[in-house]
């Protein structure tokens, strides 16, 4: 049957349905809109309410339809209610407030407001209070402020709630709502009541000054609220056997801005509350979202310790519930006081950690979250337990926040030296591939500062390398340990548990293995030849060692080919040196003093963040090479320039570093550095890069050269521009490479002190 | 409340009532991914979740979901009774309410909606005060419609 457009948007959509592909559909759809946009073109009034709801039909099966958006005006401006009806339901689905045409309402909306008919009055409040723009709620505030004073409860409830909408829009507005509010509670009406809480709310939340001056209505809701339970059965506003629900979780919210930060006002609801608490039935959703309401109140405000006990009691109980909604809340509740009501929070801890095995994932995550803020040093065995439990058998989404809980934990509260590695080992194998690529290096500075567990560490490490080598993180760390410790794994010397037998070979085999495996990463390759490297100082098979660093001097992949070949010129050239670059690497500290800033940018380009290296390079640097020295380096200052002293920087290379402030800009500072050369021979293809904390942006301009002429011949110059805006004190890293004698050389340093005229 | 989706197993939109200004494209963008994200969720989880930087309350009645994004200081549990109450409303109106009433007459479930909620916020909690205003204003119209030439 063909649509017609004489009969109402019923039989259309009878029509639609019947289509039987997605094509039949559009055609059947277009033939319509095409009838359709004739029929407007002829401006016929009769028809144009239905055409008009046809077209939102097809709106919502997502057809274009702004081209029926001026009629929707048109319908708006119709005397016919049915029209209007229909034009404003048009309105707010096609138009929205950032095009124009929208405005063209308001005109009709202010006729509307002000109609004899409140239903029509209705209507325009509705739309306005919907999706009135800033413009439309500036030109009628007035009117809404208006029927906000009417004593028809109908329209008042509604004035209320655009109220709300015109100072979101235009929050200067909201003092002009000021006087009309000053009986809204006296209302009977339970919809004025509501409406008006909502209100009072919004402007309480907005407006400091408006908090202060409706404090004192504290004790009028108190008594609303009262009523509210005290009063017999109610069937007009009764919800499960308690009267307005609605009404009652808005108060709630309304007392908690209101007592917040006020011992008063907290204590004329303290009562209240209370009652709330204990009274209110449980057994149905209804009564659990106004104890929710209610707990929310009791933490937010400045409520007495058992009514906080209390509150979190609650959440206990609500842990245990059957409904998983209410298990959500409770957790989510949990989460946000578990740091200021801890001990609290701590005796429903068993009750939480059975969440872990809920089956819905945002429930398993909060408890999770949870789990870990309630870890401390008393119950940090069986919380432990119960996390690597879950992060054996939990989802993939979690175990990398899993992982990284567990080792943070761990490091805060390990009971013992043992249980720290057993439980990283515990991670590593079984959700070793989620680890977090910077647990890596924390893990391999943990091992090397538990000296007296070197030797239970790698015979685990390498055990678990025999299990599995697919999770390259274990991989990793279990490389780095065995080419630190791979005499102490043939040699046996385990205590904690029985030595394994294992021979020099064997662990070879192991680590080449991961060299020519598909599984390995290129990264864990690099771990793994530099293991092989130390092991020639520790083992007896450097032959063995030799050809297999020669090999891999031709690898494809140039990482690999590189530390080949120096490990290579270590055996060839530089042997003597070999057992001092290759020894145990010593305890390493954590340089709290480095604070929490990353070097992002070096010679003005930006770089993406490095991680903060506080711990020292962990594969050793080729070895004509040295490894990154950091310290304060002596600065004195003379008349607005500033020397660096020569001894830090080696081979005589001496930088001197002067300054001066850029006009107009009083936040840039301008550093040139001054590069001279006491040796006898040139230092060239000399490079100078410089690093700066975060909040630093820095700019190096290009040196004068890159030679450093031998015996003070002339210098190399470069202009480092560094913008402060934060007015902080300055530090940079600066990284020197150059060619002197024919050798490549690096050199690395931190310039901690630069004086404060640099910088200020 | 920021919008409320009305949507069928199958995906079809069969209600969608906004409350924030969004454009038609961004509106089309974020029906088409919530409700996918809904429907791909097993009947055991709970009623609620975090969806970009929304919460999401969603309850399926038959055939049918409801589903709202609110705001952070939003009472979810409150919310499931809002979207019930609405329910309750679309039954006494229709008697006995299914997705073809939702369907053929969802002119009359955004009218019914607009008596129930204003801006987000709940404007009348009696049921039976959103169903005599309903009614009042259906005489209206069939009042208006008689008179007409």
């Amino acid at each position: 049957p063909v649509p017609s457009l004489h009969q109402g948007h019923l039989e259309l959509i009878r029509t639609i349905r019947t289509a039987r592909t997605q094509a039949e559909e559009r055609e059947m759809i277009q033939k319509e809109c095409a009838a359709i946009r004739s029929s407007f073109r002829e401006e016929d009034n009769t028809y144009r309410c239905r055409n008009v709801a046809k077209l939102l039909y097809m709106h919502m099966l997502g057809y274009p339809a702004h081209f029926g958006q001026l009629e929707c005006l048109k319908l708006i401006a119709s005397q016919k209610f049915t029209d209007k009806r229909i034009g404003y339901l048009g309105a707010m689905l096609l138009l929205d407030e950032r095009q124009d045409v929208h405005l063209l309402m308001t005109n009709c909306i202010k006729n509307d407001l002000n109609h004899s008919t409140q239903y029509v009055q209705g209507l325009a409040l509705c739309t306005l209070g919907c999706m009135g723009s800033s413009e439309m709620c500036r030109d009628l505030a007035g009117e809404v402020e208006k029927l906000l004073k009417t004593s028809n409860s109908y329209l008042r409830k509604k004035a209320a709630l655009c109220a709300v909408h015109v100072i979101r829009k235009v929050p200067e507005l909201m003092e002009m709502f000021l006087p009309a509010t000053k009986n809204l509670l006296s209302e009977k009406n339970h919809g004025v009541l509501h409406t008006s809480v909502v209100l009072l709310t919004e402007m309480c939340e907005r407006s400091p000054d408006m908090l202060l001056h409706f404090r004192k209505l504290v004790p009028q809701l108190v008594r609303i609220l009262k009523n509210l339970i005290m009063s017999g059965y109610s069937p007009e506003h009764d919800v499960s056997g308690i009267s307005d629900p609605f009404l009652q979780v808005r108060i709630l919210r309304l007392l908690r801005i209101l007592g917040r930060s006020d011992d008063d006002s907290s204590e004329a609801m303290n009562d209240i509350l209370a009652q709330v608490a204990t009274n209110t039935e449980t057994s149905k959703n209804v009564g659990n979202a106004i104890l929710y309401e209610t707990v929310l109140t009791i933490m937010d405000i400045k409520s007495e310790s058992g009514l906080r006990v209390l509150a979190i009691n609650i959440l206990g109980r609500f842990l245990l519930n059957n409904d998983k909604n209410i298990r959500y809340v409770a957790l989510t509740s949990l989460l946000k006081t578990v740091q200021t009501d801890h001990n609290a929070v701590q005796r429903h801890r068993s009750t939480i950690v059975d969440c872990l095995k809920d089956l819905d994932v945002s429930i398993k995550r909060r408890a999770m979250e949870l789990s870990f803020a309630l870890v401390n040093g008393n119950n940090i065995r069986g919380m432990m337990k119960e996390l690597l439990y879950f992060l054996d058998s939990c989802d993939p989404e979690f175990k990398a926040d899993c992982a990284s809980g567990v080792f943070l934990a761990a490091e805060k509260y390990a009971p013992s030296k043992r249980w720290h590695i057993d439980t990283i080992m515990r991670v590593l194998t079984t959700a070793g591939s989620y680890v977090r690529d910077d647990s890596v290096p924390n893990l391999i500075q943990l091992i090397t500062n538990s000296v007296e567990m070197h030797a239970y560490t790698v015979q685990r490490l390498y055990k678990a390398l025999l299990d599995d080598i697919s999770q390259q993180p274990l991989v990793q760390v279990s490389s780095w340990c065995i080419g630190e410790y791979g005499d102490l794994l043939v040699s046996g010397q385990c205590e904690e548990e029985e030595p394994i037998q294992v021979t020099e070979d064997e662990v070879l085999d192991v680590l080449e293995g991961l060299l020519v495996s598909n599984l390995s990463t290129p990264v864990t390759r690099g771990y793994s030849l530099t293991a092989i490297m130390k092991l020639s100082t520790r083992f007896s098979s450097v032959n063995r060692i030799k050809k297999v660093v020669s090999i891999y001097g031709s690898s494809i992949d140039v990482e690999l080919q590189q530390r080949a070949v120096e490990y290579n010129a270590l055996f060839k050239k530089y042997d003597h040196m070999r057992p001092a670059l290759l020894e145990r690497m010593p305890i390493m500290e954590k340089t709290a003093s480095n604070g929490p800033t990353e070097i992002v940018q070096t010679n003005g380009e930006t770089e993406p963040s490095v991680p903060d290296t506080k711990h020292p390079p962990l594969v050793t640097q080729p070895a004509n090479q040295v490894t990154a020295r950091s310290h304060d380096i002596s600065v004195f200052t003379i008349d607005g320039s500033f020397f660096v002293t020569d001894d830090v920087f080696k081979n005589g290379l001496k930088i001197e570093f002067t300054f001066e402030r850029a006009n107009p800009n009083p936040n840039i500072a301008v550093i040139t550095i001054h590069a001279t050369n006491t040796t006898e021979d040139d230092m060239t293809e000399f490079v100078f890069q410089a690093a700066v904390p975060k909040t630093f942006q820095l700019q190096l301009l290009s040196p004068s050269s890159n030679i450093v002429p031998a015996l003070n011949h002339g210098s190399v110059t470069q202009v480092i521009r560094v913008l402060n805006p934060q007015k902080q004190q300055l530090r940079m890293r600066v990284k020197l490479t150059y060619t002197h004698k024919g050798s490549p050389v690096q050199d690395l340093a931190e310039v901690n002190n630069f004086p404060p005229q640099s910088w200020q | 409340m920021q919008f409320m989706l009305l949507f069928s197993r199958q995906g079809k939109l069969r209600l969608q009532k906004w409350y924030v200004p969004l454009s038609d494209k961004e509106r089309k963008k974020i029906s088409r991914d919530l409700v996918q994200t809904i429907l791909a969720r097993k009947p055991k989880m709970c009623s609620f979740l975090e969806w970009r930087d929304l919460k999401i309350v969603y309850k399926r009645y038959a055939s049918l979901y409801f589903c709202c994004a609110v705001e952070d200081q939003d009472n979810e549990l409150i919310t499931l009774e809002i979207i019930h109450r609405y329910v309750e409303l679309l039954d006494k109106y229709f008697g006995s309410v299914c997705e073809l009433d939702i369907i053929f007459n969802f002119e009359k479930a955004y009218f019914i909606l607009d008596e129930f909620l204003l801006g987000g916020e709940a404007q009348e909690t009696s049921k039976k005060n959103v169903l005599k205003a309903i009614e009042q204003a259906d005489l209206l119209q069939e009042v208006r419609l008689h008179t007409d030439p």
